[in-house]
């Protein structure tokens, strides 16, 4: 091996992204006594994962005893419009209760049940009560949890790390990555024999989102440029419920658990809406009156659930279609009611840091006033594509696992579902990559050329004297996006967007950016500017490829579900692994479901 | 619309000053808000860490005013009328304009005796409510280490960080100690090595703590109460000799490992 | 081990960013240290003259009222005035009988983790406010002699609760007017007050919390001591107030003792 111009490391496993995911996997190959890497962009404890509100699905049956992995299974099928990789969805089910319970062993202190277990909360889309959580802070007790088991175990961390790409060896297997330090812009490479994507979200390319400036699809787009499959890319899931106003904060979330606690939906006349917009697939455990809906917040046997509990796309359009009809509120949103609903200690003990939340940024007591709501940007179900039992991509040596992998969770995900999706695959990319190390079959060499062409890519903004100022390009594309690629999408505007999206490639490569290489918003921007846009086109053609309405991907020109579309992905690759390359996009065929788990589909239809 | 004027320490290692900058504030923005802005049009090389922009992460600690504070909690229209001063956290060395070098925190983390459980039974382990409670209150800890900032033990006196975890690892501690399942004892430890005795309990961890933690009602003293248990009480300490061993050295209570 | 990797290492003596002053802040900070000093300051200088009178503490039988101040209870001496005594007389204590007993309340405020807090503040300026500068080059805290002492708290807390029983029995025998029988007067409520007040500064100790409950690790297996714990809690964060709500009134019921004692105040009687 050459030696490094640069810093320089050597892993077993090199893991990027210290979210739940990447941290999981980090624990599980560190236990095999293998060398672990964990490269994050920013400092060990922040990523996204701590943000996590409501909790973590896992089908233990603490408080619903009925419940079990079959039902979470079903509930996690239909939540995701059948277009989840069912063997994903099979596992995840099944292995979730173990994961929230071994958190234990590590320090975490879930709500408890009367009976000392741990408690479960209900939550949209899900049958029974399987939510476990801290109150409405349970990423962060997910997230401190790992974090400190990682750290009692000696593992590096790199933190404000940014990696930049993949390298291969020169038969194509991943060879680890190329990245810089935020604090210093120095760059650093990472030899490892086999790499675990866990690298979260794209949220930040649209306007309204509830993502930190972290989730620009580096590990989408890195997969791909390095050649991976991304699956799925349409289906974004835009929140119901995220603060509109203040200006500044709209898109900040407000957690489903004000509605599992009882909070409910009203429109500018004062319409409990949501009982107008029951789909024919759910109607039959959806309450039909108010009365009833309150009755089951009761006793779960003596209603069926209240339709703002419906899954997060049926809720969202619904808010959509109320606000564009003139029955929303003066800033653009429907109201939240808990105040009136709940007592004001119940509230507050049960919700506070959405009461805190509220009542410094917006002003607004919660126990007492409304909140207004509307979409907003939250998660993407889509990633790439992965081997349900391994999480291995199709890139040998690179496993991807948490929000970046895409298949669990088909056309929408069912809140709570995440979080437990984080340590279940997390913990299997972990121990797929350490057997695929001790088995040997790890990279024959560094390509050095792939790091030396992504540093002077990453450094060109500094040589061009008058380009564009990078906030300047983010800004536009959010807005662009936003418009033609948001929540509800026509065949006209997704044209627009493909068509936008190549000037804003052109836009990117004629950055300019001021100052120095040492913490320097600007120039992080500007490298993370690629991301931003190979994702968005990946969205966007898979839009405009989808010619149907499912889950978390709505076409006014096809405005229902077709059985074809239910059939297959689709899924991108780019040739070559150019950043700005062409993109094919094709019709990925789904897995087929073995008997016993279609039978379970059926039942209680 | 108003316009502001703020007053922001630029700078790294090798120096600095406060620059000012007259931006326009909207309704209902915060600090961090503003901040933003300027990065968008005056200064894009302004550096500032932060993620998530509610009050979750801990990232975006600086000092306004001159007290420390979460720039996406301030709010422009809380703060008195007028220049509004904005500088780094004086107490960890700066990497670059309001971004500090934080690593000493994670230093004193890693010096931590982790949990010690008993093995799990098959379905879990079974706590109450009322076991886990005071845990949970320090768990709430979103690591903005504002209380580390603020303590004046390293603050004003540099050379005390060699051996002082600070008020956000008291409650670490405590939150073990306090552990129903935890079998570690590190009472000693944090005496000897950790400088419980170097806190003088004046509190000010507990007014910058944006999660309203009560660290050194809830966490410190109860700490300090632990250690006179272990260390200075003279009828705990008889009770030791003639008997039950409550208490270990610093350290067989530090190398136990977890499970 | 050492597994943290950063950019930048830990080492002391980084350098710091922001300007190089005390305090950036414009705020009034100053204005809690000044209220503590005043309030100390008055209380020292005024106990410490009360404690050397050596007269004016006791009201007795020929005003027909039993009322002890506070600063002289237990007295101790066989100099007490007459009535006053104990029953356990020292022989040979030439000074005030003050002088002997107010060692221990003194000591259980000196120790109390929120009188140190406040002292620490105003008069040690170790730091005068959060966020200003400590006023002191080095700094030990309370690892070294004389205030690692404070680790003896729970000691004069005990020395503490002795002292209330004591009070409270003084309090209890205001009730009876010699000659006259059993009846209220300002001094009894005085003296209750006092008492309660005491009672109260000293259950919602620190220390006291630690040891009914505190301590305990697993509180579902100590129902009775997390019951305790819980309802001391609740008041503990009050300790604060009284602190100084005690603080104050021990003194003020000396004042007002004395005042009776001298003549210059007739103790009414209510019923
Ligand atoms: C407000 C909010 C509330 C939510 N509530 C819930 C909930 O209640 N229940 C639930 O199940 N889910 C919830 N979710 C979703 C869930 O939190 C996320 O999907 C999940 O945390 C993603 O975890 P992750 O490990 O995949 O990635 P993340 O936690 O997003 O972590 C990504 C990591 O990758 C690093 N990274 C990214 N790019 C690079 C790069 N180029 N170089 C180096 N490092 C990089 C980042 O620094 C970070 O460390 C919520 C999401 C949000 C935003
Ligand atoms: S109470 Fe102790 S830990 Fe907290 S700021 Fe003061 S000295 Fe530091
Ligand atoms: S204890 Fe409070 S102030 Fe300290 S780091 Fe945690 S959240 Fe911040
Ligand atoms: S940005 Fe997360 S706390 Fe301010
Ligand atoms: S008397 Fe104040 S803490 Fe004990």
């Amino acid at each position: 091996m050459t030696t490094s111009p640069y810093e320089h490391h050597e892993y077993d496993v090199l893991i990027i992204g210290a979210g739940g995911a990447g941290l999981r996997a980090a624990i599980e190959a560190k236990q095999r006594g293998l060398s672990v890497g964990i490269v994050t962009k920013s400092l060990l404890g922040k990523a996204h994962t701590v943000m996590a509100e409501g909790g973590m699905a896992a089908a233990m049956g603490n408080v619903s005893s009925e419940d079990n992995w079959r039902v979470h299974f079903r509930d996690t099928m239909r939540g995701g419009k059948m277009l989840n990789n069912y063997r994903m969805a099979e596992l995840h089910a099944k292995e979730s209760p173990d994961r929230v319970r071994e958190l234990e062993q590590w320090g975490a202190l879930f709500d408890r049940t009367k009976d000392g277990r741990i408690l479960q909360r209900d939550f949209g889309g899900h049958r029974y009560a399987r939510l476990a959580h801290v109150g409405d802070r349970t990423g962060l007790e997910l997230i401190r949890t790992l974090q400190q088991k990682v750290v009692s175990m000696g593992t590096d961390v790199y933190m404000e790390c940014k990696v930049l790409q993949l390298v291969h060896d020169e038969s194509g297997r991943v060879a680890g990555a190329v990245a810089y330090w935020r604090p210093t812009g120095e760059f650093v490479t990472f030899a490892a024999k086999s790499v675990v994507l866990a690298s979260g979200g794209v949220g930040k390319s649209w306007k309204f989102t509830s993502n930190s400036w972290e989730s620009t699809g580096d590990g989408h787009a890195m997969a791909l440029w390095a050649g991976a499959e991304l699956i799925d890319m349409e289906c974004i899931q835009f929140h119901p419920t995220g603060m509109v106003w203040p200006l500044s904060v709209r898109g900040l979330l407000v957690t489903e658990g004000v509605r599992g606690d009882g909070g409910v939906l009203r429109n500018s006349d004062g319409e409990r809406f949501m009982f107008n917009y029951v789909a024919d697939m759910f109607r039959a455990e959806t309450a039909e009156s108010e009365e009833e809906g309150d009755r089951w917040y009761e006793d779960h046997n003596a209603g069926r659930r209240p339709p703002e509990l419906l899954p997060r796309d049926e809720v969202a359009r619904a808010i959509n279609t109320e606000v564009k009809a003139g029955r929303g509120s003066p800033h653009g949103g429907v109201y939240l009611d808990i105040g009136t609903r709940r007592s004001a200690e119940y509230i507050r003990r049960r919700l506070p840091s959405m009461y805190h939340q509220f009542m410094e940024l917006a002003g607004v007591d919660i126990t007492r006033e409304a909140m207004e709501i509307g979409p907003t940007c939250h998660y993407i179900m889509g990633g790439v594509k992965v081997d349900a039992d391994t999480a291995a991509t199709k890139v040998a040596g690179l496993y991807a696992a948490g929000e970046v992998a895409g298949g669990m969770h088909g056309a929408n995900r069912l809140g709570g579902n995440s979080l437990s999706d984080l340590v279940v695959f997390g913990r299997r990319a972990g121990m797929a990559a350490s057997d695929y190390v001790e088995g040997g079959s790890g990279p024959s060499g560094f390509d050095w050329g792939e790091v030396e062409s992504a540093v002077s890519r990453a450094l060109a903004p500094f040589e061009n004297e008058n380009g564009e100022n990078p906030y300047d390009i983010q800004r536009d594309l959010q807005e662009m996006m936003q418009a033609n690629v948001g929540i509800i999408r026509t065949g006209d505007e997704i044209e627009f967007a493909i068509n936008e999206l190549e000037t804003f490639t052109e836009r990117v490569k004629n950055i300019s950016v001021k100052g120095g290489r040492a913490y320097n918003p600007g120039w992080n921007l500007a490298t993370d500017l690629p991301s931003m846009l190979t994702v968005s086109k990946c969205t966007s053609r898979g839009a405009r490829e989808r010619k149907e309405s499912r889950g978390g991907h709505t076409r006014e020109d096809f405005p229902k579900a077709s059985a074809e579309y239910g059939t297959f992905n689709l899924a991108h690759t780019i040739a070559g692994g150019a950043w700005d390359g062409e993109i094919t996009t094709e019709r990925s065929p789904l897995l087929t479901m073995p008997d016993e788990l279609k039978a379970l589909l059926e039942e209680g239809k | 619309m108003a316009e502001v004027t703020m007053r922001v320490w630029r700078g790294d290692a090798s120096g600095g000053d406060f620059e000012n900058y007259t931006v326009t504030q909207n309704e209902g923005e915060v600090v961090l808000d503003v901040i933003h802005r300027i990065q968008a049009t005056e200064a894009p090389d302004l550096a500032c860490r932060w993620n998530c922009k509610a009050g979750k992460c801990g990232s975006c600690a600086a000092e306004i005013n001159g007290k420390p504070r979460l720039m996406c909690m301030t709010r422009m229209d809380d703060l008195p009328e007028g220049t509004v001063t904005v500088t780094p956290m004086k107490t960890f060395p700066i990497i670059r304009d309001l971004v500090t070098d934080v690593s000493f925190n994670f230093a004193m983390a890693e010096r931590v005796p982790a949990l010690l459980p008993p093995p799990m039974p098959e379905d879990g382990y079974r706590m109450f409510q009322e076991d886990v409670e005071r845990g949970q209150e320090f768990r709430k800890c979103i690591e903005c280490f504002m209380c580390q900032d603020v303590c004046h033990v390293i603050r004003d006196h540099e050379e005390n960080k060699q051996y002082y975890a600070g008020p956000r690892f008291f409650i670490r501690y405590a939150e073990l100690e306090m552990h129903p399942l935890d079998q570690n004892d590190r009472r000693e430890y944090v005496r000897e090595e950790m400088g419980l005795g170097y806190c003088n309990i004046t509190k000010c961890c507990t007014e910058v703590c944006p999660e309203h933690i009560k660290i050194t009602d809830n966490a410190i003293i109860p700490l300090k109460e632990r250690v006179v248990d272990a260390h200075y009480d003279p009828v705990a300490w008889l009770g030791r000799k003639i008997g039950r061993r409550t208490k270990r050295t610093a350290a067989e209570a530090g190398v136990q490992p977890a499970p | 081990m050492a597994a943290i990797e950063s950019a930048t290492k830990v080492e002391l003596g980084g350098l710091r960013g922001g300007p190089d002053v005390p305090t950036l802040r414009e705020d009034r900070w100053w204005l809690q240290p000044v209220i503590t000093v005043s309030i100390l300051t008055a209380f020292v200088v005024y106990s410490t003259w009360a404690a050397f009178q050596n007269q004016n503490y006791y009201v007795g039988a020929a005003a027909h009222r039993d009322l002890i101040s506070p600063f002289y209870s237990p007295c101790l001496t066989t100099t007490c005035v007459p009535g006053s005594g104990s029953g356990f007389a020292i022989h040979g204590w030439g000074l005030s009988p003050a002088l002997i007993i107010l060692i221990f309340p003194l000591g259980f405020r000196l120790t109390c983790y929120y009188y140190r807090r406040s002292y620490y503040r105003a008069f040690w300026w170790s730091p005068p406010a959060c966020a200003v500068a400590d006023g002191h080059g080095s700094y030990s805290g309370e690892t070294k002699f004389p205030l690692i002492m404070h680790n003896a708290h729970r000691y004069f807390f005990f020395a503490g609760l002795v002292f209330n029983v004591l009070l409270t029995y003084d309090a209890i025998r205001a009730f009876h007017q010699p000659g006259l029988g059993w009846g209220v007067t300002v001094g009894t409520v005085v003296l209750v007050i006092n008492a309660v007040l005491l009672w109260s500064y000293s259950l919602t100790c620190h220390a006291c919390r630690h040891l009914c409950g505190g301590g305990v690790k697993n509180f579902s297996q100590h129902k009775a001591r997390y019951r305790t714990w819980k309802f001391l809690s609740r008041y503990n964060s009050k300790h604060m107030n009284f602190a100084w709500a005690s603080l104050i009134f021990v003194a003020l019921t000396d004042v007002y003792v004395r005042l009776v004692a001298s003549g210059a105040l007739t103790d009414y009687k209510l019923f």
